[in-house]
């Protein structure tokens, strides 16, 4: 449809024999915030690394020919302390894509990194300083879409509402879509313009005041969840 | 000067297995990194039971270990610690039953001995193509340790990478091989690297911290080995091991 800038239609993902996404549908109008909630295991984190394909699928993704995407993972695979600071990353990352230095000072300044914490090693970082470095990462190459899994997990409210604001602040000056995973209710009603609830079938999708209604929450986080495996769950090898 | 081949080209070789393993520290492959080596060992003994040069028996069967390392990484059913510490370890076994007894010690622990100019700007230039490829794809290994994802998102062939990594690991021990033997080569890959994980702070002190620590280790080693009649090998991996227990000191913030 005109002014969409994803489409999927009756998306299954499956590993072996265990469905973690059951036909699913819908699609993002750009420049939209799209909230996606439901209980753990509910297949969040694997629908995003599928929209980012990274996993095989059945059904139908449709991104917009001119999408960039960027992405925020929930958390990093490397252990925190290693001799490595967030230049080094963003540095890796510029390299690859072949990006001027000066992208790498415009995203740092735009989440708000001082020089000093761009050459602090990530393990004495603080959360909230991390987590911006993960967006500015996620912001180098110029994404028009990002997708953000958990943005807040490990951060306190303070932190929490800055990075917030910050992708709001995104939202406006650049018109950046975001769909990100959320365990926060009051996030959603405050920040997303859609939700969608999942619980390895779309339970709902629309406006966060007409969606999420009692009967679709109850039915969110009642009964299925408990029949789940929780294989979806990362592995990370030690 | 040809007295002072060997000792050039321990040095040389001491910053490709400086470089080498900091990513490997970073990639949490101490032990496969540690044991990977011992896989030298049946090849070596093979070669020696067939008259063929040494080193392409033991370049061969660390080629195998590469792929092999790869393959079990790749793979999500099979556990890999324990996967790569039973079959490293069975390399020994096996070597030691294959390697003709005569020639084990210095398999296992290295030897000294004079080496021709040849030899010398092979190994130099080969301990170069590893810190090339260290440099040249650092950005790259950074990516892939830090968040799989990302890196794939961001490009990166993680597979291919991951190949190319192991492959070029196994270069770094053959190259060690002569005069750290089987058991000790893996040793002089970490041990630095571990040392100068504590003591630096960003990406290319890193690098050069293990690097440093890889070279006055071996020439320390080799001085000490000289003076006293020590054997090079054992001497140079202790004075690492010394330098990994100072770092130790560094109290964090």
């Amino acid at each position: 449809m005109e002014g969409d800038i994803l489409t999927v239609q009756n998306l299954t993902v499956a590993f072996g024999d265990l469905t973690i996404l059951k036909n699913l549908s819908f699609e993002v109008k750009r420049g939209e915030v799209v909230a996606i909630i439901g209980p753990n295991g509910s297949g969040k984190t694997v629908f995003l690394k599928t929209l980012l394909g990274l996993i095989p699928y059945r059904g139908i993704i449709t991104w917009d020919p001119n999408v960039k995407l960027g992405y925020v993972p929930q958390k990093i695979d490397a252990d925190r302390h290693l001799p490595i600071n967030l230049h080094n990353l963003f540095e890796a990352k510029a390299h690859t894509l072949a990006l001027p230095h000066k992208d790498i000072v415009e995203v740092s300044h735009v989440v708000g990194l001082t020089p000093v914490m761009l050459q602090t090693p990530i393990g004495h970082l603080s959360g909230g300083q991390f987590q911006k470095g993960l967006i500015a990462f996620a912001l180098l190459g110029a994404p028009n879409v990002i997708l953000f899994d958990e943005p807040t997990a490990s951060l306190d409210e303070l932190s929490e509402e800055h990075v917030y604001d910050l992708m709001h602040q995104l939202q406006d000056d650049r018109g950046i879509t975001f769909i990100l995973v959320s365990h926060d209710l009051s996030v959603v009603y405050q920040y997303a313009s859609k939700v969608l609830c999942l619980n390895k079938e779309k339970i709902c999708y629309g406006l966060p005041k007409e969606a999420l209604t009692p009967e679709v929450l109850s039915e969110l986080y009642a009964a299925p969840h408990k029949f789940f495996h929780h294989s979806q769950d990362h592995h990370h090898h030690a | 000067m040809p007295e002072f081949y060997p000792l050039i080209l321990a040095l040389f070789v001491a910053v490709a297995t400086g470089f080498m393993g900091s990513f490997a520290l970073m990639r949490r492959m101490t032990l496969a990194g540690d044991t990977m080596s011992h896989i030298a060992l049946p090849g070596l003994g093979v070669a020696l039971l067939w008259n063929i040069n040494p080193v392409i028996g033991a370049a061969t069967a660390l080629a195998i270990g590469a792929v092999l390392i790869w393959k079990i990484e790749e793979s999500a059913d099979l556990p890999t610690e324990t996967t790569i510490g039973v079959i490293f370890s069975a390399a020994i076994a096996i070597g030691a039953l294959v390697t003709p007894s005569e020639d084990i010690i210095e398999a296992l622990f290295g030897g000294g001995g004079a080496i021709s100019l040849t030899t010398l700007i092979i190994y130099i230039a080969l301990s170069l193509a590893v810190m090339l490829f260290v440099l040249q794809f650092r950005n790259q290994l950074v990516l892939t340790l830090f968040n799989t994802d990302l890196a794939r998102t961001t490009g990166v062939k993680i597979s291919r990478l991951n190949l190319l990594y192991y492959l070029m690991f196994a270069l770094t021990l053959i190259l060690g091989l002569r005069f750290l033997g089987t058991l000790l080569v893996g040793a002089l890959v970490i041990v630095p690297a571990a040392a100068a994980k504590q003591l630096t702070e960003t990406l290319s002190n890193f690098l050069i911290v293990s690097a440093a620590v890889s070279m006055v280790s071996v020439a320390l080693g080799y001085f000490l080995a000289y003076i006293y009649d020590f054997q090079v090998g054992p001497t140079v991996i202790s004075i690492a091991a010394g330098f990994f227990l100072l770092s130790l000191l560094k109290k964090h913030r």
